[in-house]
């Protein structure tokens, strides 16, 4: 791809970004969402995070699903939601995360 | 005469709370900015074209994906395509966030709409839940904004000149912050029956549909759990109130 065409890329995609994020706040005087689409997008955070990890966890090598113990991401992920939920602190849920996912990989991988 | 206490605080002391907020995110970003860095200069594009990318795009997965399509040579159309549909999420982000920033002037809510991300989302969300607005939440907004953004920036940088050293370095596992971070921002989220439907219905579908092109899956997987999770939380409301009755 020339020089030129790269660039070209880079604004198109720079553009559709905005395309995407911008319009709802332009808009936000005349646009109010009904009850229902506002419960709804409650559930945005939960759905979309998980939608994007899940994959990353069960099917790391982008393959067939590895649900076994052997699978270092999928046992940190357990072992970093346990402790997620029991005290809801994000920095120590991602540094014991990453402790553990790493001890695995140079242990069990 | 209105005699409730005003929670605000200095547009400073917002700013600091939202950056000290937003360092987690940064911090498990920052593997990110180096592998893409390091994976896209390595692909062959030069220094200007990739610290570029992070600068206007700001879309780490967009990126990633720009990237790898680069490389099997696809055409322009396909990789706005790609981006397109991978970014559709944050279209929902705004959505969930908009009565928040109703009040604000345009110039405000370009910019906080331009450096709206997963990371920013998270934060947001969380703050407004927990602590609603107060006149000076944009700073808080702002704040986590450009801290991810100079953040994106530099590891993308160090990335270029560091990452290129170590060939493997996507191989390591360093994307992993991600996941333990997303997995620390849904737990706490996960306050009742339909959430929990809903984010383990995102999460099948999402596995589910992996192979479909362009990341679909997650835009699928979105989709089925916001519409389980939504119908069990009204099937529990009538229930409630057919009970009342």
């Amino acid at each position: 791809m020339s020089d030129n065409e790269l660039a070209l890329m880079i604004a198109g995609m720079a553009v559709i970004n905005l395309i995407i994020r911008w319009p709802v706040y332009l808009f936000a005087d005349h646009v109010r969402f009904p009850p229902l689409i506002e419960r709804a997008l409650a559930f945005v955070p939960v759905t979309v995070l998980t939608a994007i990890i899940v994959p990353m966890i069960v099917m790391p090598g982008g393959g067939a699903p590895e649900i076994n113990w052997r699978n270092p991401y999928l046992v940190a992920a357990i072992i970093a939601a346990a402790i997620s939920w029991r005290w809801h602190k994000l920095m120590p849920t991602i540094l014991i995360g990453m402790a553990v996912f790493f001890l695995m990989r140079w242990f069990v991988g | 005469m209105d005699t409730t206490p005003t929670t605000g605080q200095s547009a400073g002391s917002e700013a600091l709370r939202g950056l000290i907020a937003t360092l987690p995110m940064m911090i498990s970003a920052f593997p990110f900015g180096l592998i893409f860095g390091a994976l896209a200069t390595s692909s062959g594009l030069s220094p200007l074209a990739v610290m570029s990318m992070s600068v206007f795009v700001f879309s780490g997965s967009a990126q990633f994906i720009a990237v790898i399509l680069l490389g099997t040579g696809s055409a322009l159309g396909v990789i706005w395509l790609a981006t397109l549909i991978l970014n559709l999420r944050h279209l929902l982000y705004a959505a969930t966030l908009v009565d928040h920033v109703r009040h604000l002037n345009h110039v405000w809510r370009f910019g906080l709409a331009a450096w709206l991300t997963d990371e920013t989302f998270a934060v947001m969300e969380r703050r407004y839940r927990v602590e609603g607005g107060s006149p000076n939440a944009h700073w808080y907004y702002l704040a986590s904004c450009l801290g991810m953004y100079i953040n994106w920036a530099i590891w993308t940088y160090v990335g270029i000149y560091i990452g290129t050293r170590f060939e493997d370095i996507g191989n390591w596992g360093l994307e992993f912050a991600m996941v333990v971070t997303f997995i620390g921002i849904v737990m706490p989220a996960l306050r009742s029956s339909p959430y929990w439907l809903a984010a383990i219905t995102a999460g099948l579908v999402a596995v589910l549909a992996n192979d479909l092109p362009y990341k679909l899956g997650l835009m699928l997987g979105a989709v089925c759990g916001i519409v389980l999770g939504l119908g069990l939380q009204e099937w529990q409301r009538r229930a409630k109130t057919v009970e009342a009755e």
